[in-house]
């Protein structure tokens, strides 16, 4: 198959930007977006020319590392889908593709497709986190744990960080992926004894870089981990809770 | 009893001395417990004063450096991924083993040990696999504490399955993401001491050079990925946690970035490599289907719990699986090893998937894979449980190749997967090269010469969590006050012009081939003569042509761009030009070892098909040193040199593995 491509180039944090369009052809249906993306690498360079640059890890839909806009669309067409599990199947053959960075205001573009997500990891920073040194836990089959308590709170675990959602805001909010560790660590045991200060923190990082959320839902359509819309409820419960158990 | 090593098979190979791994003498059993009452320890109010320098942030990497962060040290921690999270730890599957034994199928520390070392084929230290059992506990319970969701019976239990290569149920898990909760709460304790202040984080960030002085690490020389920077990071000691090379096959299950560059950079400074050839090829990876595949995704050996894995009769039946009666299959595990059956150890597994793909009995549109069933475990037990145990799995698939495995059989085949082998490191998990710890994947310790399912995520959070502190906190002990190598030093300044030097060279070839097309030829070089069968023939061949493929690369590799900001193809080419070297290395290595142990088949020590140990001369792990010129930008010749660590068993009874 053939495809048109309108790609973003970037050459800095500082520099403008513009779409620039190559052709692809002899396309595999099965290849991913992202070996597209390898492949139009292959032939820039042949060409003296400097390859897209675009972060990926693990491409089985794990690490959370790639993340473009296709079409507007976070990750791409098939919704819940990773960029590297996008497979050209759902495009027709001939058709016109957009690809650029994951579009945020707290995703400062550094190249091409390249993205600073950091602000994600300064939220788990502020308070994503369990207060207890290795070797001080106690055994673990000590304290109970329902199983659909722990399927539940996995549910929320598992959010990759990819900041799909985040791109997906028409406000730049990042309370899903928030409300995802709020509520997962809430849910078990141990890391519960510390869910006021958590939501304190974790809420006063989120809104320091992150718009807020106006419950448009759209972050949840791209999720590629099926986060639950429940995650927000929960964020809001949780930052209210604090508010009568405050830290001081 | 004095060892001998043999000589080596391998042209051109240098015997070295007979290594001392430092494992306390006695019970093994009792080791662990009496070599930490000999550690040495710092007072918490000085801890402050030193500096580790911890490159990669997986389960090994966040662990040691959160664990020695909490201790009170200055940690100072690398990755060259924009987030601690995404390194590729978070991949695993399936499980963590551990030696809880609660239940009554009779599991113990003591059977632990036996399936480790025995799944290792009797190349890995006893005294270790000790170590891994006993620390097993305190990782799961500090991994639950931190977040880690572990599946719980409903009775509110932690939960187990069973694993390739164990009759007993210990390995735990969160459905099939095991690796990713692991990760993810590692990562979070990391981010915490980040945000005390006691972490400093370089995301982003390419370890490219050790800083050496006076014969000890001090140090690392790292490439800021963004801005292309190269700068120096005096420290009192390095831990490497930078994971396994299976990336040098150019396919396989690890993450596109995973590489063995700070690992062969402080190897040729001199730090040993252990058994370099050992390499797990994992019996269930989807199998390649397009040319421009870039990897191999790996379906987790769990699903071998309730699947069955199969091949037509009749070699070339062309008919859809469901098409095919019972009497016309060949479930060639269970045939072949009745007692294991589709749970037999990796390598077993996987060589005989290679023997039913390669005499015609390949399913799929390519004749490459075996199929793995759900059929009969979906009847057993109702879709609802499949579903519940492996859905992310499930899903996967359907995503990457656009079949449901409820309906009909997963198609898989062997591929790259772990590399047992990594930098020889003594008990104490350090590197012949004073201050350089080695932990996780990248050292070659625990797993032999295979290594069981479940056991991966174990040893690296054991190193992290468990080894690593009491280890670097003794090393540092005797170093109070010594001060660290000064930014205008020689040792800093020449490891710095040698890491420029190696850039400037690599953009100023402007050659025809890309470092992707050096790479992919590099990995089918590999395959073919060092891959899952490997023959003194196959590994001639494969040595001439590597060393070939590196003059050549040397003057012919394509590199766009410039060296400041981010230049991605650049990374790659160092990366690959750094498993050009390795790789006639792991060929060497292969060639040397004159029988079969778990992942290495040789066909000339085979019968009837199973691989034939020779304990008699080969009972010792191999330790490699490279001797050429310290420069990175040009292609040395490399001259080999074999160092043996002898392996004693007392506890545990060698004997002939045997899954049948």
């Amino acid at each position: 198959m053939k495809l048109t491509l309108q790609i973003w180039r970037q050459a800095g944090d500082t520099d403008s930007g513009h779409y620039e369009t190559f052709e692809v052809d002899q396309l595999d249906a099965g290849m991913s977006i992202l070996e597209m993306l390898d492949r139009l690498n292959e032939q820039l360079l042949h060409e003296g020319k400097e390859a897209i640059a675009y972060d990926s890890e693990c491409r089985e839909s794990i690490c959370g590392t790639c993340g473009i806009n296709v079409n507007g669309r976070p990750h791409g067409p098939q919704p819940h889908v990773t960029s590297c599990m996008q497979r050209l199947r759902s495009f027709h053959d001939g058709a016109t593709v957009r690809i650029e960075p994951l579009r945020a205001g707290a995703f400062p573009v550094k190249k091409d497709l390249v993205t600073d997500r950091g602000g994600l990891d300064r939220i788990i920073a502020a308070g994503g986190t369990v207060s207890l040194m290795a070797g001080t836990a106690p055994d673990s089959d000590a304290i109970s744990v329902g199983h659909d308590q722990v399927e539940r709170a996995l549910d929320f675990a598992a959010c990759i960080g990819c900041g799909a959602c985040v791109s997906a805001c028409p406000n730049g909010a990042a309370v899903l992926f928030t409300g995802a560790k709020i509520t997962h660590l809430t849910m078990l045991p141990i890391p519960a004894i510390e869910r006021n200060e958590r939501a304190t923190y974790m809420v006063a990082a989120m809104e320091d870089e992150f718009g807020p959320c106006s419950l448009y839902g759209e972050c949840v359509l791209v999720c590629p981990q099926n986060v639950p819309l429940s995650a927000i409820g929960s964020l809001n419960k949780e930052r209210l809770r604090s508010l009568f158990h405050p830290r001081i | 009893m004095t060892f001998t090593p043999p000589l080596s098979a391998a042209p051109g190979v240098t015997l070295g001395s007979v290594l001392d791994a430092k494992i306390p003498t006695g019970d093994p059993e009792t080791a662990w417990l009496r070599r930490r009452q000999e550690y040495r320890v710092i007072n918490p109010a000085n801890r402050k004063k030193f500096t580790v320098a911890v490159v990669g942030t997986g389960l090994a990497g966040c662990g040691a450096a959160a664990a020695l962060a909490e201790l009170g040290f200055e940690v100072h921690a690398f990755c060259y991924q924009d987030s601690p999270r995404r390194a590729h730890s978070i991949a695993a599957q399936g499980g963590i083993n551990a030696a809880r034994a609660r239940k009554v199928d009779n599991d113990s520390l003591y059977r632990f040990v036996v399936d480790t070392v025995k799944g290792g084929d009797f190349r890995g230290r006893e005294a270790e696999a000790y170590r891994l059992g006993q620390e097993s506990l305190r990782v799961i319970d500090h991994l639950n504490a931190v977040g880690a969701p572990f599946a719980r019976e409903y009775g509110g239990a932690l939960a187990t399955r069973s694993f390739g290569g164990v009759q007993v149920s210990r390995t735990y898990y969160t459905r099939g993401q095991t690796g990713q909760q692991l990760q993810l709460s590692a990562y979070q304790q990391l981010m915490r001491q980040v945000q005390i202040g006691t972490i400093k984080l370089h995301p982003r960030t390419e370890m490219l050079d050790l800083i050496m002085e006076d014969g000890a690490a001090r140090g690392v020389i790292v490439r800021d990925l963004s801005t292309g920077k190269i700068h120096a990071q005096p420290a009192d000691a390095v831990i490497l946690a930078t994971g396994g090379y299976g990336t040098v096959y150019y396919l396989s299950t690890l993450a596109i970035g995973c590489n063995a560059s700070a690992a062969w950079r402080a190897h040729r400074h001199g730090a040993y490599l252990g058994y370099p050839s050992l390499v797990q090829f994992h019996p269930t990876c989807l199998p390649v289907m397009t040319p421009w595949q870039s990897k191999t995704i790996l379906m987790s050996e769990s699903l071998r719990n309730d699947g069955r894995m199969w091949v037509p009769l009749t070699a070339g039946d062309e008919r859809a699986p469901g098409n095919i009666p019972e009497s016309e299959r060949d479930y060639y595990l269970e045939r072949k090893y009745p007692a294991y059956g589709n749970l037999s150890p990796r390598d077993i597994s996987s060589r005989a998937g290679k023997e039913q793909i390669d005499s015609g009995h390949g399913v799929g549109p390519m004749h490459n894979a075996t199929y793995l069933d759900l059929t009969d475990a979906i009847k057993r037990l109702g879709a609802d449980v499949v579903w519940e145990r492996y859905s992310n799995l499930i899903e996967m698939y359907r995503m990457a190749v656009g079949e449901d495995p409820m309906r009909t059989p997963i198609r898989i085949a062997p591929n790259t997967h772990y590399t047992m082998g990594g930098l020889w490191v003594d008990y104490n998990l350090m590197s012949n090269i004073p201050g350089l710890f080695v932990g996780g994947e990248a050292n070659f310790s625990y797993h032999g010469a295979n290594r069981l399912g479940a056991n991966s995520l174990l040893s690296a959070s054991v190193d992290g969590w468990f080894v690593l502190p009491y280890a670097v906190m003794d090393y540092l002990a005797p170093k109070l006050g010594q001060a660290r190598p000064a930014l205008d030093s020689p040792a800093v300044t020449q490891a710095h012009s040698r890491v420029l030097e190696r850039t400037e060279r690599l953009l100023s070839v402007h050659g025809t081939r890309t470092p992707t097309e050096f790479h992919k030829q590099l990995g089918s070089y590999l395959w073919e003569g060092c891959g899952l069968n490997r023959s003194d023939k196959s590994l001639k061949k494969a040595i001439a042509q590597i060393r070939t493929l590196r003059a050549e690369f040397w003057q012919d590799v394509l590199v766009t761009g410039k060296g400041v900001g981010i230049n991605q193809t650049l990374e790659k080419a160092g990366r690959v030009a750094d498993f050009m070297e390795l790789a006639e290395l792991m060929c060497i290595d292969a060639l040397d070892r004159s029988e079969s142990c778990g992942a290495h088949f040789r066909l000339e020590h085979q019968e009837a098909g199973e691989a034939v140990r020779d304990d008699d001369q080969w009972m010792f792990a191999s330790a490699w040193a490279t001797d050429a010129p310290l420069d990175f930008a040009s292609n040395p010749e490399l001259k080999f040199t074999r160092h043996a660590e002898p392996l004693e068993y007392s506890n545990v009874h060698v004997a002939r593995r045997n899954y049948q």
